[in-house]
């Protein structure tokens, strides 16, 4: 068991957990993830380490509540407990040691980001963040980011930083010249246009997919992506990969998989009873 | 006096594959005394010899037909760690019983039901069979994998009186017990009791671990006298043709893993399982049996297995195979997959397949399958399978560059199932390559003997 020992609400749907797991704030590297079961009965899901305190022995994770397991976990207070976390997986990401570096963070992946800013700073490495979300309240990690090179926050409304998308910065300090490497977490739809925008530029590009897990070890294979035409398992192979290869077309239809599923146990599970019936398993469009 | 072999009661076969319950029903003890009278005692039972535990047969065979039956689970549990989950799953036909004297002129003795007899009625029968820990020799042992392999040696080196620490990567020990076979082949509580019988005498189990990335084998070498790797060959091997990333594509280990340990089939699991119409299961061993039968009974109106060889080539256990077409799967023999085909939001339509004829044998032995030019055809189905095999995961080896392996990523042991460092020993799958759970318990058997041997120092 895993005591949680801070609860932050970051967003209206995304909430910063702090979890007791000594052992993985010891040694987690900017990049790495853990797979946490809440309960019994509960799904198996990976989540990025998006920060750890090694004296405190608690890890960061920052959960956007989507469906009926991450309702669950952002339900969770201080003092309440997640049955199982185990970790740290997938490989530490891929640093420049020196030079200037870009990261690029959509709405929670602003978070995922986060740690690998931080890796670089300590190298030495010059860092721009180019954080976004729909509106003020939907920016997060903005301090912190801060504390690590100069900050760019793009709002979709204008109601915060400058209004646009990430991307329309991103293009522009690539217009500027001089950047060394590009590393963008967010939403499918962001990373897929980060890629395409630094692709013409020559200008390496890692993006970090969280497709669907059960083990995270390499058994089960169901977290396959394709890299420059071949699969990967992103569990053991990545979960950062260069963006300039990563079919997204493929991801954002496997990340599809079990929508229907998860939306209607989230249905189930806000009417009040998370009791689910077996109708309630997607079904495939008929052949 | 002449008895006929006995044969095993199961579920009714359409009310079976429509439930997730255990299909072999167990002998009475009536049935079981009966059987047990077939055995003639030989004086050099080659039925033990085709045992990888050695178990003495004949010795727990003629207990029963004394009605001695805590002798019969004495000396049975004193062989075999698992006797409740062998008894179930060992291919039987091809080890003990294969060998059996009876077996010349009529049926071999039911050894493998006798053994599930026995091992049932030691679990009915709490306290009868107890394991105990030895006086402590101080040694610490590792184990990396709470499969059959490592729970069979934790039993073995807790005996011999040394602390033992299993090191288990999923949330729940058992390994491929718990994630790959099914609920109506082997009931989880029947793991669940090996497994609290393991803790009762002592045996450390910590979840959530996994060796090469929670701590390396040198960090695990370095706080233990030593440390038996049994890990597994947990990597999905694919088929490599087109469509293999389409929705409703599984591994086989995927597949039975949401199944089984997520325990999707029970309402009230929060992880999902897609309920196909047309499953198409591709292979031909005792896995993809498991999960074409699990496809039947999550619902699909076809469950079909898709095999390049024909049914005698297969590799399943023949009570398998029998109770997969019992339960109304599929065979589509003699049939190779060329492509998965997909519609335009990427969910799987059907396999694209082409039919074989036997040729000359392989290397393996078997008649190799060739394709019939011309014979091309679309299976049509809404979700595939793939259960063609597994290979070495190289997660924790890849954290050891001084553990020699072989071409594969197996590693490699000496006879006593020894590594390249001393001290680190492997055995089951990581070395084997796909095997079954008995030869991967002969090995945790084994290697946990040449281990207290060389904490005694007499290596």
């Amino acid at each position: 068991m895993h005591l949680i020992t801070a609860r932050v609400q970051l967003s209206p749907n995304v909430t910063r957990l702090d979890v007791s797991v000594p052992r993985i704030a010891d040694i987690r590297q900017p990049g790495q993830f853990v797979i946490v079961r809440r309960a019994n009965g509960a799904e198996r899901i990976p989540l990025t380490i998006a920060d750890a305190d090694p004296i405190n022995g608690t890890i960061t994770l920052v959960i956007q509540a989507v469906g009926k397991s991450t309702r669950e976990l952002v339900a969770l207070a201080p003092g309440d407990a997640i049955q199982d976390i185990s970790g740290p997986l997938g490989h530490p990401t891929e640093m420049i040691t020196a030079g200037r570096a870009v990261c690029v963070g959509g709405g929670v992946g602003t978070a995922v980001v986060h740690p690998i800013a931080q890796g670089l700073h300590q190298r030495g490495v010059d860092v721009t963040s180019i954080i976004g979300g729909r509106s003020q309240e939907w920016v997060i990690f903005e301090q912190e980011l801060r504390r690590l090179g100069r900050v760019v926050v793009c709002t979709d409304d204008g109601s915060y930083g400058r209004k646009g998308f990430v991307t329309d910065a991103t293009r522009e300090v690539l217009e500027a010249g001089g950047v060394d490497i590009v590393y963008a977490v967010g939403p499918v739809p962001m990373m897929r246009a980060v890629a395409d925008l630094t692709r013409p530029y020559g200008v390496h590009t890692i993006v970090s997919l969280n497709p669907v897990m059960v083990d995270g070890t390499g058994m089960c294979g169901g977290c396959r992506v394709d890299v420059g035409g071949q699969t990967k398992f992103a569990c053991v192979e990545g979960p950062e990969f260069d963006g300039h290869l990563v079919d997204f077309d493929l991801l954002a239809e496997r990340l599809g998989t079990y929508r229907e599923f998860e939306q209607q146990a989230a249905t189930t599970c806000e009417a009040g009873s998370c009791r689910r019936a077996a109708e309630h398993a997607p079904q495939p469009p008929a052949i | 006096m002449k008895i006929a072999r006995q044969a095993m009661p199961e579920q009714d076969a359409t009310q079976r594959s429509g439930n997730f319950t255990e299909v072999n029903l167990g002998f009475t003890e009536q049935m079981a005394l009966l059987e047990a009278q077939r055995c003639i005692q030989c004086k050099e039972p080659k039925c033990v010899q085709g045992c990888p535990v050695m178990v003495n047969i004949p010795r727990f065979l003629q207990f029963i037909v004394e009605g001695d039956l805590p002798g019969a689970a004495r000396s049975l549990f004193g062989d075999n760690a698992l006797p409740a989950v062998t008894g179930r799953v060992c291919p039987q036909e091809t080890q003990c019983e294969v060998q059996c004297v009876r077996g010349l002129k009529a049926k071999p003795v039911a050894i493998g039901y006798l053994e599930r007899f026995v091992a049932d009625w030691a679990r009915a029968h709490q306290g009868v069979v107890t394991l105990e820990a030895a006086a402590p020799t101080g040694k610490k042992v590792a184990i990396v994998g709470g499969g059959p392999a490592g729970l069979t040696a934790a039993g073995e080196l807790v005996k011999r009186g040394h602390e033992v620490t299993i090191y288990e990567a999923l949330h729940k020990p058992g390994g491929v017990l718990v994630y790959g076979i099914p609920e109506f082949r082997l009931p989880k509580q029947i793991v669940e009791e090996e497994v609290a019988r393991l803790v009762q005498a002592g045996v450390k189990i910590e979840n959530n671990v996994v060796i090469g990335r929670t701590y390396t084998l040198p960090e695990l070498r370095a706080q233990f006298d030593a440390v038996f790797i049994a890990n597994g060959a947990g990597l999905p091997v694919f088929m490599n043709v087109p469509g293999e990333n389409l929705k409703g594509v599984y591994s086989a280990n995927e597949y039975l893993t949401r199944v089984n340990l997520m325990e999707a089939y029970e309402l009230g699991s929060d992880t999902p399982i897609m309920r196909a119409r047309r499953v198409a299961v591709v292979g031909g061993g005792n896995v993809a049996m498991d999960a074409v039968r699990t496809a039947k009974r999550l619902g699909a109106e076809r469950a079909i297995l898709v095999y390049r060889r024909s049914r005698a080539e297969m590799p399943a256990r023949v009570e398998e195979i029998h109770h997969a077409d019992a339960e109304g799967v599929d065979f589509e023999n003699l049939v190779a997959p060329l492509a998965i085909i997909g519609n335009a939001t990427k969910w799987v339509t059907g396999l694209k397949c082409q039919r074989m004829e036997l040729g000359e044998p392989d290397a393996s032995g078997r008649r190799s399958p060739v394709a019939i030019a011309g014979s091309e055809f679309v299976l049509e189905c809404d979700a595939v399978v793939v259960a063609i095999g597994t290979r070495a995961n190289p997660l924790l080896t890849a954290t050891c560059p001084d553990l020699k392996l072989n071409r594969w990523g197996n590693i490699e042991v000496t006879d006593n199932g020894m590594t390249s460092i001393p001290g680190i020993f492997a055995g089951g799958d990581i070395v084997r390559g796909a095997a079954t759970v008995i030869l991967a318990m002969g090995d945790g058997k084994r290697s946990a003997q040449a281990i207290d041997a060389y904490l005694r120092g007499g290596f």
